[in-house]
């Protein structure tokens, strides 16, 4: 140590004398003969019981959810049972915990090994996705809190173009990736953070929340469930695996007559017409797109995983760490005379210069670190988006033949309106309706 | 067949999370609680909990309390006398409730019992900087849990500068603070 700082060093035990009594027991404790010193209260939490109940609920909800769409075909008794989702998993257990942010919980779990899942969480995130790989999305279409408040205020359905559609799609795949990323890196939760309805649920929140919640509804009362069809990342993830499911809903009970009755019943755009009087695209073109698009595909990867990458320190920001660091290094070079609340309390909590000095490496080799993993995580975000592009482009170019009018399986959310529009679904309820069909 | 084939595929694999249970997972539940050895007191808590009227709420560890007639935690830096008028207390509420204690071991001392009402603390931490400072460092903020929603992400979790805020086994709920913890 150089001799002036030797000098230095009483003074600066001085001025952090204060930070070293902070705290001490500076007072003697009483000796009470008689009074009783009184205990501090700990009202406890809810109890796990309850949370496995509502596991119970959930499976009883979705089995129900599966066995009205696919076999009762009820809209109306569908619509029941989404109205007491609503007020169970909404108003009731005020929307948390919920699949949606579920899958935030899995990816920190896989990532961070110091945090252990709760079964519960676990149970959420997992049973709506075998229902859907089973019976198809009766989870979004009777299950869902937050579908079920968006159904409910659907009150002239527009018909979105498909362009649109299909494009505004994939923002729910890019939305999932980066929950998925800030929450495996530790830093947000930001499906919950951002969540429209939950402010609507606990009947607070901020003014925010409650505009962008408002703002969805609004949205809603004229485009179908804007929430779920383009932006909700779990269902991203549910309409991957329901185009895999056993069973689907089908409009109609039996064979489709082609009655084209249906074709505007669906309120989300999610009923394939039949294709059988078009004429046919020329095939030759289709295959020479095809195989160009398929050849592209590692392109569209690589070129998005760079095109991310070099977000990713903008992003990495949204860690904690990296951001004290990032305050306290730019408070060193001069370059901000504003002092962050975390940094302020950085500083008060070191007790000695040395101490400080210490913790200013260790905070800024963690938040390289972290950095490097955003490094990583972007790239791979990136990939992911590029594939889901492409993946996109290459379902659009493949032409596909359709008999009958069908729901389509990624799309569909089982909310069971078509039904009624059926013929076929009238005369299945009651064979001596008379149905003529021109 | 084929579908069949790609469907049990997906089985496979949600069977493989669901593998993640008996490794990563456990039955006990989490809840979100504030470590009173890393808590600044700030005033964060007041006022970024999605409730109305925040789940965090001072509490007194009456075990490290002093019983001290003039109180830090209590009393603001300028008392206008030893007098409990709503000007003479720290409490932006008036949520602590200031009780002489009689005990045949204090005739002559004046002892005091300082108790907090909790449907009018707001969890600001006033007082516990006071304590904190001053005294003994008996008050503290903590997370109570017949308010709490046990959010999937504590939202004052995210807004704390101190990130004192943390997942702890909902059956120890409660982080206690020891008196004179902070050396």
């Amino acid at each position: 140590m150089k001799p002036e700082r030797l000098l230095i060093c009483p003074f600066i035990f001085l001025l952090i004398f204060p930070c070293i009594v902070r705290g001490e027991q500076r007072f003697d404790l009483p000796d009470f003969s008689v009074h009783q010193i009184p205990h501090t209260t700990t009202p406890p939490p809810r109890v796990v019981l309850y949370e496995f109940l509502d596991v119970i609920v959930l499976v009883a909800a979705l089995s129900l959810a599966s066995y009205l769409a696919l076999k009762r075909r009820r809209r109306r008794e569908i619509f029941i049972l989404m109205v007491f989702s609503l007020g169970y998993f909404g108003f009731y257990r005020e929307g948390c915990v919920c699949p949606i942010g579920a899958i935030q919980n899995i990816a920190f779990a896989l990532f961070d090994s110091s945090y252990a899942i709760p079964y519960v969480v676990l149970a959420f995130f997992l049973l709506p996705l075998l229902f859907t790989l089973l019976f198809g999305r009766s989870f979004c279409g009777a299950v869902c809190p937050l579908g079920a408040i968006q159904d409910v205020v659907l009150l002239k359905p527009l018909s979105v173009p498909s362009w649109l559609q299909q494009s505004l799609g994939l923002l729910a795949y890019v939305y999932l990736g980066a929950a998925v990323l800030f929450a495996a890196t530790g830093s947000a939760f930001i499906i919950c953070e951002y969540d429209p309805f939950v402010s609507f649920f606990r009947l607070s929140g901020s003014l925010n929340m409650l505009v962008l919640g408002f703002s969805f509804l609004i949205i809603g009362l004229f485009v179908g469930r804007p929430y779920c069809r383009f932006l909700c990342p779990y269902g991203a993830l549910l309409r991957l695996l329901s185009r895999l499911s056993l069973w689907r809903v089908t409009i109609t009970p039996a064979e489709c007559v082609r009655c084209r009755l249906c074709e505007d019943s669906c309120p989300f755009d999610a009923i394939e017409p039949a294709n059988l009087n078009q004429t046919h695209p020329r095939t030759q073109t289709d295959k020479k797109r095809l195989g160009i698009l398929l050849a592209l595909l590692p392109v569209f990867m690589i070129a998005g995983g760079w095109l991310v990458s070099l977000l990713h320190v903008p992003f990495s920001k949204m860690n904690f760490t990296v951001r004290l660091a990032e305050q306290i290094a730019a408070e060193d070079t001069g370059t901000t005379e504003e002092i962050s609340e975390a940094s302020k309390y950085f500083h008060e909590k070191a007790q000695s210069e040395e101490i400080l000095i210490q913790r200013k490496t260790d905070v800024s080799n963690d938040a390289l670190k972290k950095r490097k993993q955003f490094h990583r995580g972007c790239w791979l975000l990136g990939g992911f988006i590029g594939l889901v592009i492409g993946m996109k482009l290459i379902l659009l170019a493949v032409y596909r033949r359709r008999e009958d009018y069908q729901a389509d399986r990624a799309h569909c959310v089982a909310c069971g309106r078509c039904y009624a529009y059926c013929p076929i679904e009238h005369l299945r309820q009651d064979p001596t309706k008379k149905v003529t069909i021109q | 067949m084929l579908r069949g084939g790609i469907c049990g595929a997906g089985l496979l694999g949600l069977g493989g999370i669901a593998w993640l249970g008996p490794r990563r997972s456990e039955l006990q539940h989490t809840v979100w609680q504030i470590d009173p050895t890393i808590c600044e007191a700030c005033g964060n808590c007041a006022t970024y909990c999605v409730l109305e009227e925040s789940a965090v709420k001072c509490v007194h560890n009456f075990d490290a309390c002093g019983y001290c007639r003039i109180c830090f935690g209590y009393f603001p830096p300028q008392r206008t006398g030893d007098h409990e008028g709503a000007e003479n207390q720290l409490c932006p509420t008036g949520a602590i409730v200031r009780r002489l204690v009689r005990d045949p071991n204090y005739e002559d001392i004046q002892k005091y019992e300082y108790t907090i009402d909790e449907e009018l603390c707001i969890g600001c931490g006033v007082c516990v900087k006071g304590c904190e400072n001053d005294g003994n460092g008996s008050l503290y903020l903590q997370i109570r849990h017949d308010r709490c929603l046990n959010c999937n992400q504590c939202s004052i979790a995210v807004a704390c500068p101190t990130q004192a805020i943390r997942r702890v086994p909902a059956d120890q709920p409660y982080l206690k603070k020891e008196a004179g913890h902070k050396v």
